[in-house]
C-alpha cells in the first residue's frame, strides 16, 4: 500500500462534470486573453458552452454511485441532482449577465471564469464526502463569489458589499474549519463515512456522544449557517444583496444557498444521523436546526414586508426560503425520515432556484444601466407597459408565495409533508402561518404591477438574452406544477446512504 | 367507471379553462369576440352541467361519473372526479350564474376607464373551471389545489375592476382566506400520510372501518387528533362562509367588487365553504363533528341575527345585501350542524338558493349603478315607476330573499328550522332565535325595497333612467324562473341529494349519543336513524 499512487487510482470516471468544469473555467481564463475588448460576449459564449458540457456528462452520470480521490469525493445522485441545480443556475445567471455586464459598463471576460469556478465549488460542495473536501469546496464557492460581488467597482455599495461578504465569509470559514478540527479530535478521522462508523458505533455502546464532537457539529452548523443565511447568521444577506449587480445576486441567492445546504444535508444527515443525546428517535442537532428554522422563517418573513427595493425584498425572501429548506433537514433528524425530507430539500432547492432567478430576471429587465431603478415603486403600472413580463413574474411570485400550479406548491407541499410525518407540528404550523405573510409581501409586488395605476416601466433591461432566462425559468416553474412528477421522479434514486470508507 | 378516457365531467370540468386558452388568441381590440367567446364557453359549460343532472341517478347513494388517474402514486395523490348528491347541484349552479355574470358584464362601463377586457374574460372562465374543479374533486390534493386557484383569479377582478377602495379589499380577501386554507394544507397533509392515500373515499372508508384512527378526546384535548384535524377544516371552510366572526373581509371584497364578481362571489364561491362542511368535516370526522356541532351552531344562529341587524343598518344597498349573506349562510351552517337528514339537505338547497336569490339582488344593484353611479339607498326611490319590469323583477328576488313561502328561500329555511328543531344536537332555542332571523330578514329586506323601488319619484336624477337593455332582461328571466320553480317544485331538487344524505346522516349518525332506552326499544333491524327522522318531521 505503499505505491505512489497513479491517474488511474483516482478513479476520475464520473468526476468529470466537475474536473471539466474547473479546468474548463481555467481554459476559459486563457481563452479569455485573445478575445478582443469589444467582443467579450464571445467569453459569454464559450462559458455557456463549458457549462452546456459539463450538464451532459453530468446527466450520463446521473444514476451512477461511485468515489474518486481515495474515498474523498463521491459520486451519487444527490450530487448528481444538485449538480442539476448549479449548473441550470450559472446557465441562467450567465444569460441574464451578459447584456447587463454590457449597459453597465462592467463587460469583462473573468466575470464568466468567475462564475464557473464558483459553479465548481458549488458542485464540489455536493461530492464532498470528507471534511477537508468540504472546506476546500467552500473556499472555492466563496472566493470567486466575494470578487463578483464586488464587480461593479468603484461603486461604493458594491465594494462595500464584497468587502462585507467577505470579512463575514472569513469568519464563516473559520467557524467551519474549527468545527471540523473538533470532529476530527473526537473521531479521528475527517473522512465523512469514517465519522459515521465511529458514531454509530458510539450510539451502539449505548455511551453518550462526546462534547467534542456535539460542540464541533454545532461550530460546523455555524459555518454553514452563515453560507445558507438562516438566522442568526443572516445579517450580511440584504447588504450584499443590495450591493452586488444583480445577476451576482440571482447566483449567490440560489448558487450558494444550495452549496451550503449540499454541505448541510451530507454532514448532518448522511454522516451524523445517529448522534443522539440518548433519545433514540432524533438526532441531536434536531432541535438546534428546528429553533434556526423557526427563527428564520419568522424573522425572514416578517423583515421582508417593510422592504422598499426588490433586491432587499428578494434577500430576505431568501433568508425566508433557507428557512423552509431547514424545516426539511430539522425533519431529517427524525430516525427514518432522513431520505424523504433530504429529497424534499431537493425538490424545493430546484423549484426556488427556477422561481427566484425568474424573479431577478424580471428584476433586471427592469433595472436602470446605473444600477438604479430596483425600488419596488418601479414595478408600478408594468402589467401595462410590458403585460406579459409583468404576468410572468406575478406567477413567479405566487410561486415564492406557494399557490398550488407552481413550483412552489410543491416544493412546500412536500416539505410539510415530511415536517408533519416527522412529528414536527408545530414547526409545520409557523411554517404554513409564515407562507401567509409572505404572501403580503410577493403580492404587493402584483399589486402595484396590476392594481395600481401608474407609468409603467418601458422594462429596457429585457433583451432577448434576459427575456429568454424569463421564459426558461417560467417554463421550469410552470411545468413541474402541473406535471410534480417531472420534478419528484428526479429525485426518486437519491439515498442518503453513504458511500466508500 | 374508472376510466383514463376523456368522460363527460371532465370536459364539463375543462370547458371554461379551454375558453380561456382561446381567450389567449384574440387581441384585445376585438372586445365583440372575446365578450361571445367566453359567453359561448360558459353556456356550453352550463348544458354540459344540466347533461351531468340528465346522466345523474338520484337512487345512488355513491359517487357518478368517477374518473380517476394517477398523477403522483408514489404519494397517494390521483385526478379523480366524481358528482354525487351533495356536490350535483352546486355544479349545475355554477354553470347557471357564471353565464349571466358574464352577460351582466358586457354592457359594464367598468371597461372604459380600466380596460383590459380580455384579461377580465379570462378570469372569469379560470375561476369558473377552479370552481366546479372544487365541486367535483375527490382526491384531497386536487381538492386543495382547486380552492387555492379560485383566489388568484377573484383577487385580480376585485383588486383590477373593483371599486376605490379595491386594493384594500382584494389584499384582504386574499390573505384572510389564504390563512384559514393553509391551515387546512396542514390538516390534510396529516390525514393523507396517516392514511396513505389522498383519495376522499378511500379515506372516509378507513375512518369508518377503524383503519385510520383518529383519537378523539374531548373538544381541545391534548391527545384530541380528530378535533383538531376537524378544526384545521373547519377555521378554512367558515372564513370562506364566512361564519361571524370570521366574517370581516366579506363586506369590503362584495362591495369593491364589480358587478360579476359580487354575484359570483355570493352566487358561487361562497358555497364552496359550507359545501366542505358537508363534504369533509362530517364524514371525515364524525365524533368531532357531534361534539363541535351546538357550538357551531351558535356562532351560526349569532351570524343570522348580527347580519340581519347589520343589514338593516347600513346606507349602500351592496354592503346591505353583503350582510345579508352573513345571515343567510348562517342558516345553512345552521342546517349542516343539525346533523340530521333534513337539515343537511335543507342546507343544501339553500346553497342554492341564496346562490340565485342573492346573486340576482347583485345583478340588480349592478344595474341600478351602472344608471346612477351611486350605491347609497338615499338616491333612490320610486325607481318602480320609471322601471317597471326591473321593479318587479326586484320584489319577486327581495321576496324570494326574505323566504316568502311559494318561492326558494322559504322551502331552503323552512327545510332548515325543521331540521334543527328535530336534531338530537341541537332543538328548541337554536330554532327559536335562527326563526327571528327569518323576521329581521323581512325587516331588513323590506326596509330596502321600499327606499328604492317606492313612493314617489323624488330625485330628480332618477326621473329619466333608462329602461332595462334586452342582455339585462336576459339576465334577469332566468333567477326569475328558477326561484318560481325551486319555489314550487323542490320536489326534483331534493330527490337529487336524499340519497347521499341519508348515507351521511347514518354514519355521523352512530356518534350521537343517545339514551339507553331509546336504542334498546328499537325493532331489531332499523337502523336508529331512522327513527330519528320521524321524530324530526312531528
Amino acid at each position: 500500500m505503499t505505491d505512489i499512487p497513479v491517474l488511474a487510482d483516482l478513479n476520475l470516471a464520473w468526476t468529470w462534470p466537475v474536473v471539466g468544469l474547473g479546468l474548463g473555467a481555467t481554459l476559459l481564463l486563457v481563452a479569455d486573453l485573445f478575445i478582443p475588448k469589444e467582443r467579450k460576449r464571445q467569453t459569454a459564449w464559450l462559458a455557456l458552452a463549458i457549462l452546456l458540457v459539463s450538464f451532459l456528462l453530468n446527466l450520463a452520470a446521473f444514476t451512477e454511485t461511485d468515489s474518486a480521490f481515495f474515498g474523498m469525493f463521491v459520486v451519487d445522485p444527490f450530487s448528481a441532482f444538485l449538480n442539476l441545480i448549479a449548473l441550470t443556475t450559472a446557465f441562467i445567471s450567465i444569460l441574464l449577465s451578459v447584456d447587463y455586464l454590457q449597459r453597465s459598463g462592467m463587460q469583462r471576460g473573468e466575470f464568466y471564469a468567475l462564475i464557473l469556478f464558483t459553479t465548481a465549488g458549488v458542485m464540489l460542495m455536493g461530492h464532498a464526502n470528507d471534511l477537508v473536501v468540504v472546506f476546500v469546496s467552500l473556499e472555492l464557492l466563496s472566493i470567486p463569489l466575494y470578487i463578483l460581488a464586488a464587480f461593479r467597482y468603484p461603486d461604493v455599495k458594491s465594494s462595500e458589499s464584497g468587502m462585507k461578504y467577505l470579512v463575514l465569509g472569513a469568519f464563516a470559514s473559520a467557524f467551519f474549519v474549527f468545527g471540523a478540527a473538533l470532529i476530527y479530535g473526537a473521531t479521528g478521522s475527517t473522512s465523512l463515512p469514517h465519522i459515521f462508523e465511529v458514531v454509530a458505533r458510539g450510539f451502539a455502546a449505548g455511551g453518550a456522544p462526546e462534547l467534542l464532537l456535539l460542540v464541533g457539529t454545532g461550530l460546523v452548523l455555524v459555518g454553514l449557517g452563515f453560507k445558507v443565511a438562516v438566522v442568526p447568521f443572516h445579517m450580511w444577506t440584504p447588504d450584499v444583496y443590495e450591493g452586488a449587480p444583480t445577476p451576482v445576486t440571482a447566483f449567490m441567492s440560489v448558487g450558494a444557498k444550495v452549496g451550503g445546504f449540499a454541505a448541510l444535508l451530507r454532514i448532518l444527515v448522511f454522516a451524523l444521523p445517529v448522534l443522539s443525546t440518548g433519545a433514540i428517535e432524533a438526532s441531536a442537532w434536531q432541535q438546534v436546526v428546528s429553533l434556526i428554522a423557526a427563527a428564520t422563517l419568522i424573522l425572514g418573513n416578517v423583515v421582508a414586508i417593510a422592504q422598499q427595493n426588490v433586491k432587499r425584498l428578494l434577500a430576505y425572501s431568501s433568508i425566508a426560503h433557507a428557512g423552509y429548506i431547514m424545516m426539511a433537514l430539522a425533519a431529517a433528524g427524525h430516525a427514518g425520515f432522513g431520505e424523504q425530507a433530504t429529497r424534499a430539500a431537493l425538490v424545493y432547492m430546484l423549484a426556488y432556484m427556477f422561481t427566484n432567478l425568474g424573479a431577478f430576471a424580471v428584476a433586471i429587465a427592469i433595472e436602470k444601466g446605473d444600477g438604479s431603478g430596483s425600488d419596488l415603486e418601479a414595478f408600478v403600472g408594468l402589467g401595462r407597459s410590458r403585460p406579459l413580463l409583468a404576468g410572468i413574474m406575478a406567477f413567479f411570485m405566487l410561486s415564492l408565495t406557494g399557490i398550488p400550479l407552481t413550483a412552489g406548491f410543491i416544493g412546500k407541499w412536500l416539505i410539510f409533508q415530511v415536517t408533519i410525518e416527522a412529528g414536527l407540528v408545530p414547526l409545520a404550523i409557523l411554517g404554513v402561518l409564515t407562507s401567509v405573510v409572505s404572501a403580503y409581501y410577493y403580492i404587493g409586488i402584483i399589486v402595484r404591477m396590476f392594481l395600481r395605476d401608474g407609468e409603467g416601466d418601458p422594462a429596457a433591461g429585457g433583451t432577448r438574452l434576459v427575456n429568454g432566462a424569463v421564459y426558461l425559468t417560467f417554463a421550469g416553474t410552470l411545468l413541474p406544477g402541473i406535471f410534480p412528477f417531472l420534478m419528484i421522479d428526479l429525485t426518486r434514486v437519491v439515498s442518503t446512504t453513504l458511500v466508500g470508507g | 367507471m374508472e376510466s383514463a378516457g376523456l368522460s363527460l365531467l371532465t370536459t364539463v370540468l375543462f370547458l371554461p379553462l379551454l375558453g380561456a386558452l382561446v381567450l389567449l388568441f384574440l387581441r384585445e381590440e376585438q372586445a365583440g369576440h372575446i365578450k361571445w367567446t367566453a359567453f359561448g364557453f360558459s353556456m356550453a359549460t352550463f348544458f354540459g352541467t344540466l347533461l351531468l343532472w340528465l346522466a345523474f341517478d338520484s337512487s345512488a347513494s355513491g359517487l357518478q361519473m368517477v374518473q380517476r388517474v394517477d398523477w403522483l402514486p408514489q404519494y397517494g395523490i390521483s385526478y379523480y372526479v366524481g358528482v354525487d348528491g351533495l356536490s350535483l347541484l352546486l355544479v349545475v349552479l355554477t354553470g347557471f350564474i357564471v353565464p349571466l355574470a358574464i352577460l351582466s358584464s358586457f354592457r359594464s362601463q367598468i371597461f372604459e376607464e380600466r380596460g383590459r377586457i380580455r384579461l377580465y374574460y379570462l378570469f372569469m372562465l379560470l375561476l369558473e373551471w377552479a370552481m366546479i374543479g372544487v365541486f367535483v374533486a375527490q382526491d384531497l390534493f386536487l381538492f386543495y389545489i382547486f380552492w387555492e386557484v379560485t383566489l388568484v383569479p377573484m383577487y385580480f377582478l376585485i383588486g383590477i375592476w373593483g371599486a376605490e377602495e379595491r386594493i384594500y379589499a382584494a389584499v384582504k380577501f386574499l390573505l384572510y382566506t389564504m390563512a384559514g386554507s393553509i391551515l387546512m394544507l396542514l390538516a390534510i397533509l396529516f390525514l393523507g400520510s396517516r392514511g396513505g392515500s389522498f383519495a376522499l373515499p378511500e379515506l372516509i372508508a378507513m375512518v369508518e372501518s377503524g383503519a385510520l384512527e383518529l383519537p378523539f378526546t374531548g373538544l381541545l384535548g391534548a391527545g384530541s387528533v380528530q378535533s383538531f384535524l376537524f378544526l384545521g377544516f373547519f377555521i378554512a371552510f367558515a372564513i370562506k362562509v364566512p361564519i361571524w366572526p370570521l366574517h370581516s373581509w366579506l363586506p369590503d371584497a362584495h362591495v369593491q367588487a364589480p358587478t360579476a364578481g359580487s354575484v359570483i362571489l355570493a352566487g358561487v364561491l361562497l358555497k364552496m365553504g359550507t359545501y366542505g362542511l358537508v363534504r369533509f368535516n362530517l364524514p371525515l370526522f364524525p365524533e368531532a363533528s357531534v361534539a363541535w356541532a351546538p357550538a357551531i351552531a351558535v356562532l351560526a344562529v349569532i351570524g343570522i341575527l348580527y347580519g340581519a341587524w347589520v343589514s338593516y343598518a347600513q346606507t349602500d344597498v351592496k354592503k346591505l345585501v353583503a350582510y345579508s349573506s352573513v345571515s343567510h349562510l348562517g342558516f345553512v351552517v345552521l342546517g349542516i350542524f343539525a346533523l340530521n337528514a333534513q337539515g343537511i339537505e335543507g342546507g343544501l338547497l339553500q346553497m342554492v338558493n341564496h346562490g340565485i336569490s342573492t346573486g340576482g339582488l347583485f345583478l340588480l344593484v349592478g344595474m341600478l349603478y351602472e344608471r346612477r353611479h351611486t350605491k347609497a339607498l338615499d338616491a333612490f326611490g320610486g325607481i318602480w315607476k320609471v322601471m317597471p319590469f326591473f321593479g318587479a323583477a326586484g320584489l319577486v328576488v327581495v321576496l324570494s330573499s326574505m323566504g316568502l313561502p311559494g318561492l326558494n328561500g322559504f322551502v331552503g329555511e323552512f327545510t332548515i328550522l325543521l331540521g334543527s328543531m328535530g336534531s338530537e344536537v341541537l332543538g328548541f332555542f337554536f330554532t327559536m332565535f335562527a326563526a327571528l332571523g327569518i323576521i329581521l330578514a323581512a325587516v331588513y329586506m323590506l326596509y330596502m325595497f321600499q327606499k328604492v323601488f317606492m313612493g314617489d319619484v323624488d330625485k330628480e336624477e332618477n326621473r329619466n333612467l333608462p329602461r332595462l337593455h334586452w342582455q339585462e332582461i336576459a339576465v334577469l328571466v332566468p333567477i326569475l324562473l328558477v326561484i318560481l320553480l325551486i319555489g314550487l317544485q323542490p320536489g326534483p331538487f331534493f330527490d337529487t341529494m336524499t340519497a347521499t344524505v341519508d348515507n351521511l346522516v347514518a354514519d355521523v349518525g352512530e356518534f350521537i349519543p343517545r339514551g339507553e332506552e331509546t336504542v334498546a326499544a328499537l325493532p331489531q333491524g332499523e337502523s336508529p336513524v331512522l327513527v330519528v327522522g320521524a321524530q324530526g318531521t312531528k
